[in-house]
């Protein structure tokens, strides 16, 4: 029942910092503006073209990344596994680093192609990954990290190649990129995101019994009837299509997908009945959170978000650590 | 005529091109209490994972209910058998009622939420293993005694036809050991369950069995009643080796003794 609580208390805090992170800013927005749907005064154009949007991007990005590490954590059984432990965001920046070099137009029939490069190096490095663990027998855990890991480092050395042959301009925007920051007008990005997000989350959610148990041992998860292979393939192709979503609007933003899903494991327990949806409210609020601090903090220079986000998670986690009892492990 | 519940064919295992199992058929009956005994290295766990579609077998066939092994989906399989581990120590950061009620997956569908009838069946197995008084416990805190206890409590929440159950006393001292012997007694009497365990205590295998089945080198090396067993012409056969012979004080069965060391 405390849990059950803790969980309807995530909730309510996620909600709360929904509606309240768009009025904070460098320009002060007044609760007034709600009602300027048609867009008349300047503050409402705030709100509603850049605020409201980029709260939006910042709680589905949040609560992606959040789900993806914890799923990827109970399969891998392992409790450093992050979104992008596959690799997928190399492909994606690799996807970046091209674009940026090649001088391609910034969008094509309405579309920025930035983020379309981004996406199909991501996909590139999922379709690889996956490819690497078909080929070796049984498409177990191990062979499935060791293929994310060669792939990050490949794709990363590639990004080095070109970047040692960029000029300083192009040099700057792919390091920044792999920064990781929101930087989002209108909504079209938010309905884009919301696809991968939402259809990613539903997969994870309907695998929440399969991963409580393939979180204590295969040998457990099989006898008590879970389709290994099966369940490895949906959440390696679900949590793949999710972070080349996020990771393609907004750029690898670190912390979120590792310290989250923990402090919830903390805050819930391990069971992913509560543990998913707290997991994504969490991983929601907190990169929300971050990136009004990225926006405000040095305004007008925005600082990038994931700069902010081991900034502030690193502490808290360590002080949540040191204050949980030794019956609860990580994982 | 008692029903066959599982059947052995012609089975063979190679891994990594080392022979495991070869040849290997018997018949399990319902409600049968069999024993695997065998040398280390004697295919005993590696069989009882075959059966449990843990590892997959090279040649043979395996009746699970009247139906091919293969052609069972893990949940409807997990329907009818149970696996209990090798006193196996979880890192899960779960409590032993979370454990027992994951028990119930093979009877959840992906949108079903937990029934009251679930939790009621939960309940039962843990008043019937005695372990409601730690239901709150982490799994990590757990002794080796109280875990096998959560393990075969998990086995009866998973209400199938068949436990199999891998060495479900080595690491036990002797009150554990009978504890959780008299307790799958009383799970194979109460419910009908059908157990098969694999195990080294040729003594518990004779008190607690009907049947015995022994492996030497992947082959079955004999199948038959447990009085039978205690014969050095066969145990010689089994494990290359001569015992002694005394008879149990309350009961008169025959049991095993080891030699003392010649001095």
């Amino acid at each position: 029942m405390k849990k059950d609580r803790v969980l309807i208390l995530i909730f309510l805090l996620a909600i709360f910092a929904f509606f309240a992170l768009p009025f904070v800013g460098s320009t002060s927005v007044s609760v007034s503006a709600i009602k300027d749907f048609r867009l008349e005064t300047v503050q409402g154009r705030i709100f509603y073209q850049i605020r409201l949007p980029r709260t939006c991007v910042a709680f589905l990005a949040g609560a992606a990344l959040s789900c993806c590490g914890m799923a990827l954590q109970a399969m891998f059984k392992n409790p450093l596994a992050t979104p992008f432990t596959l690799g997928i965001s190399s492909g994606a920046a690799l996807g970046t680093a091209i674009y940026i070099i090649s001088a391609l137009p910034a969008a094509i029939m309405g579309f920025s192609v930035i983020t379309i490069s981004s996406f199909a190096g991501a996909i590139g490095a999922c379709l690889l990954v996956y490819g690497l663990t078909r080929a070796a027998k049984g498409f177990s855990v191990a062979t499935m990290l060791l293929a994310g890991v060669v792939v990050n480092f490949f794709f990363s050395s590639i990004i080095l190649f070109l970047q040692y042959h960029s000029n300083f301009t192009e040099s700057f925007r792919i390091i920044h990129w792999l920064m990781g920051s929101i930087e989002v007008a209108g909504f079209k990005t938010v309905f884009n995101m919301f696809i991968f997000v939402a259809g990613g989350a539903v997969i994870i959610w309907r695998l929440r019994g399969e991963l409580n148990l393939l979180t204590i041992s295969d040998e457990i998860a099989i006898t008590r009837g879970v389709n290994l292979q099966r369940v490895r393939k949906t959440l390696f192709l679900a949590t793949s299509i999710m972070v080349a979503g996020v990771v393609s609007f907004c750029g690898p933003i670190g912390f979120v997908g590792l310290i989250a899903p923990h402090i919830c494991r903390l805050l819930v327990g391990a069971d992913h009945k509560r543990l998913a949806p707290a997991s994504m409210l969490f991983g929601a609020a907190f990169l929300g959170v971050c990136d009004t601090i990225a926006r405000t903090i040095m305004a007008p220079i925005e600082i990038p978000v994931g700069v902010i986000t081991a900034l502030l998670g690193g502490p808290f986690f360590v002080w949540l650590l040191l204050k949980g009892s030794s019956e609860k492990s990580l994982l | 005529m008692t029903e066959t519940i599982i059947k052995i064919e012609k089975l063979c295992l190679n891994i990594g091109g080392t022979q495991i199992l070869r040849d290997v058929s018997f018949e399990i009956a319902a409600g049968q209490r069999l024993s695997i005994i065998g040398a280390n290295g004697a295919g005993k766990t590696t069989l009882l994972k075959c059966l449990d579609k843990i590892i997959g077998i090279c040649d043979g066939k395996i009746t699970v209910a009247g139906k091919n092994l293969n052609q069972y989906r893990q949940k409807e399989l997990a329907k009818i058998l149970a696996y209990v581990p090798q006193s196996a120590y979880f890192n899960a950061p779960f409590s032993v009622q979370e454990f027992v009620m994951m028990a119930r997956f093979p009877h959840l569908s992906s949108f079903s939420v937990v029934t009251a009838e679930d939790k009621k069946i939960v309940a039962g197995a843990m008043a019937l293993t005695e372990i409601a008084d730690f239901a709150s416990r982490a799994l990590t805190t757990l002794s080796g005694g109280e875990l096998q206890r959560v393990n075969i409590a998990a086995a009866v929440a998973q209400q199938s036809k068949v436990m199999l159950l891998d060495e479900p006393t080595t690491f036990l001292d002797y009150k554990h050991q009978s504890d959780i012997q008299i307790l799958l007694d009383k799970i194979n009497s109460e419910k009908g369950t059908t157990t098969v365990s694999v195990t080294h205590d040729i003594n518990t295998a004779v008190m607690f069995s009907d049947r015995i089945v022994a492996l030497k080198s992947g082959r079955v090396a004999f199948d038959g009643r447990p009085e039978e067993v205690m014969d050095n012409k066969i145990l010689n056969d089994i494990y290359e080796k001569e015992f002694l012979f005394s008879n149990h004080p309350q009961t008169g069965q025959k049991l095993l003794i080891p030699h003392q060391r010649e001095i």
